[in-house]
């Protein structure tokens, strides 16, 4: 009997592994390609089109207003817009977006400004769609400019100072450093990543060498070797458990570059407000993030292969995992939700307790006695669920389920 | 040497209530000589193998091989058993070469020792034409070699072949035969299990015949004979087996 027999079985495992061309694309291609496809494709498409859109001259239309001869002028005069002609189906244009935005002055709208009345001026937009939203806005902003220069005007002619209208200035300020910002805000969907992918990266090889093997016909073979079926379990499980550390280490990375360079795209298009909201992944959080993520994969490895085991082929392995799929995601993306924080009891919930401990790391925070709480809890979680698979494997009923 | 003593196995079928798949089997196989157990599919031929090469735990009994224990030292019973059957089956990422390695370091081969072996077997077998073809490419015949070459990496003193020749053509079954042939005569204990009597004929010195879980009788083909008073030896088991039939079907 071999002395390093669990060394043998994930050596063998790892050769098969890597030979797998499915395998290849569940734990290297979608890691690597995912988040540099996802984050600096769209969204530097989503920058460059926002750009466009906001640096576009938008067609608006005037209703009304034969009577405001001032406005109208200043109007056809601004920069910032271009005036369609009157057309009566102006709705149905703004809705096929062959204007942007339509405004309405109202009848004696000159005349009341005059005498000092109130007129409401109507701005209509087609809600929802981003280019009839910044026709609306360059619209209103021309409109509170006009309405400004109106107030100064009336102030002056009374000798009052313009400055009767802001006794005091209000200023927000952010003292929170960028990393603390951009994790609060994506940090979370850092943590969520890691959950999904970690399981991602599991799931194919825990099919493969459970059910895989049965299908294929060599799990008798392989029980009938002198190996223990707990060094044979320990050997599976370990490959699994790497599989699924790969692909969270490679989606970890994979993020840092992408982060890194969406951060030039922004600061070589002038655009340093957004590059400093990129999250900055240090090595720190990096390497925080990669414990923390240990015992979550022990815990999918061991799972998802108790599980996978009890079916017969890969196919029915698949069905069984797919709601497992739903489990995982529903406690990440309650992570998500804003207003939900690290608590004590919350720290005891799988999945949902690393999502929430990423998120927190990613803002530089590390509240050490809940990240040591959820790293034994989920060793814990991770101990029962390969002890369950030791037993399983033990199961004739479930290795010779016919 | 196999030593089977009151082998029983029972399982739990939802519908079907309990099965006695083995009852109370007992036998015993020398070294150099080949015993053929020969059954009906679903006889128990399969699970009193399975046993013997401890895939499976007995209900009830236990078995010896080599001295070993079945259910106190499986581990012990493994590394002195080489396993064939239809079921057992490759890895199809691994090159047959690898294969073979992968069994002879499980069974415990220092990488010296181990190259030696799967020399010495590939050029024995004639396999070296495509020790480095990925399993899934071999043909039927070159994948019942690896198989029978990972049966003989760790040269164990006991074969068990579980309907080996199953859905072969002739000629792939002619070289597990031959190999069958060749274990005993190098002095290993084979137990061979099989359906098809005229493999019996050819191979066995000892014939157990098994039904329904229960080993009804067993000697060498000529104490058969004249035990039964038939020369063929179809006709000894059909009848040593129709009255049972019979029994269990009214």
């Amino acid at each position: 009997m071999a002395r390093n027999a669990i060394g043998i079985v994930y050596r063998k495992e790892f050769t098969e592994w890597v030979r797998d061309r499915r395998t290849l694309i569940s734990t290297v291609l979608v890691p690597l390609f995912f988040f540099p496809i996802i984050m600096v494709g769209f969204t530097a498409l989503a920058v460059v089109m926002m750009d466009k859109a906001q640096r576009e001259t938008p067609k608006v239309m005037v209703l009304g207003g034969e009577d405001s001869p001032q406005l109208l002028a200043e109007l056809r005069k601004a920069e910032s817009l271009e005036i369609a002609p009157f057309h009566a189906n102006w709705k149905e244009q703004i809705s096929d977006k062959e204007i942007r935005a339509a405004v309405e002055i109202p009848p004696g709208f000159q005349a009341a400004l005059e005498k000092g009345e109130t007129k409401t001026v109507k701005i209509y937009f087609y809600e929802g769609e981003t280019k009839s939203s910044f026709g609306a806005d360059h619209l209103q902003k021309f409109l509170k400019d006009y309405r400004d220069r109106v107030v100064k005007d009336r102030l002056a002619a009374k000798n009052v100072p313009t400055s009767v209208l802001t006794p005091f200035e209000i200023h927000q300020e952010n003292v929170a450093p960028p990393e603390k910002v951009s994790g609060a805000t994506v940090g979370g969907f850092i943590g969520y990543m890691v959950v999904l992918l970690c399981m991602t990266g599991a799931m194919y090889p825990a099919i493969e060498l459970t059910a895989g093997e049965k299908e294929r016909g060599t799990m008798e073979t392989i029980l009938s070797s002198p190996i223990s079926r707990m060094n044979l379990v320990l050997g599976k499980f370990l490959l699994v458990l790497s599989a699924a550390l790969a692909t969270a280490a490679l989606s970890v990375m994979s993020m840092g570059i992408s982060f890194s360079v969406l951060r030039r795209f922004n600061v070589s298009s002038g655009r340093g407000e957004a590059a400093g909201l990129l999250l900055q992944l240090g090595p720190k959080a990096v390497a925080a993030i990669f414990v923390m993520a240990l015992p979550m994969a022990v815990l999918f490895s061991a799972v998802l292969m108790t599980i996978a085991l009890f079916a017969k082929s890969h196919k029915e392995a698949q069905s069984y995992l797919t709601p497992m799929t739903f489990l995982v995601v529903i406690p990440a993306v309650a992570s998500l939700l804003p207003g939900v924080e690290l608590t004590p009891k919350l720290a005891m919930i799988p999945i949902l307790n690393t999502s929430l401990v990423c998120k927190e790391i990613m803002t530089g925070t590390y509240h050490w006695n809940s990240i040591a709480l959820i790293f034994a809890s989920t060793c814990v979680y991770a101990g029962v669920a390969l002890f369950v698979a030791f037993k399983t494997f033990q199961r004739e009923s479930v290795l010779f389920r016919s | 040497m196999i030593e089977a003593r009151g082998l029983s196995k029972r399982f739990h079928d939802k519908k079907r209530g309990e099965i006695r798949a083995v009852d109370n089997v007992s036998f015993r196989c020398e070294p150099g000589r080949i015993y053929g157990l020969l059954g009906a599919n679903g006889a128990g031929k399969t699970t009193t193998l399975r046993i013997l090469a401890t895939i499976l735990e007995p209900t009830d009994g236990t078995a010896l091989v080599c001295g070993h224990d079945v259910v106190e030292q499986p581990e012990k019973v493994r590394a002195n058993v080489g396993f064939l059957s239809t079921a057992t089956a490759l890895y199809p990422r691994l090159t047959a070469q690898e294969f073979v390695e992968y069994f002879g370091r499980l069974n415990g081969l220092d990488e010296a020792t181990l190259r030696k072996r799967v020399d010495e077997i590939f050029g024995r077998l004639d396999m070296n034409g495509f020790r480095d073809r990925r399993c899934d490419k071999l043909s039927t015949g070159m994948k019942q070699k690896t198989s029978i070459a990972r049966t003989l990496v760790h040269d164990p003193p006991v074969m068990i072949f579980d309907e080996p020749t199953l859905g072969l053509d002739i000629m792939t079954a002619r070289t597990i035969t031959t190999f069958i042939r060749e274990c005993r005569d190098r002095g290993k204990t084979v137990i061979f299990s099989t359906h098809i009597m005229s493999e019996v004929e050819k191979l066995c010195d000892v014939i157990g015949i098994i039904h329904d879980g229960k080993l009804l009788t067993e000697g060498t083909l000529a104490q058969l004979r004249e035990k039964y008073g038939e020369q063929d030896l179809e006709e000894i088991f059909v009848r040593i087996v129709t009255p049972l039939q019979a029994r269990a079907e009214a």
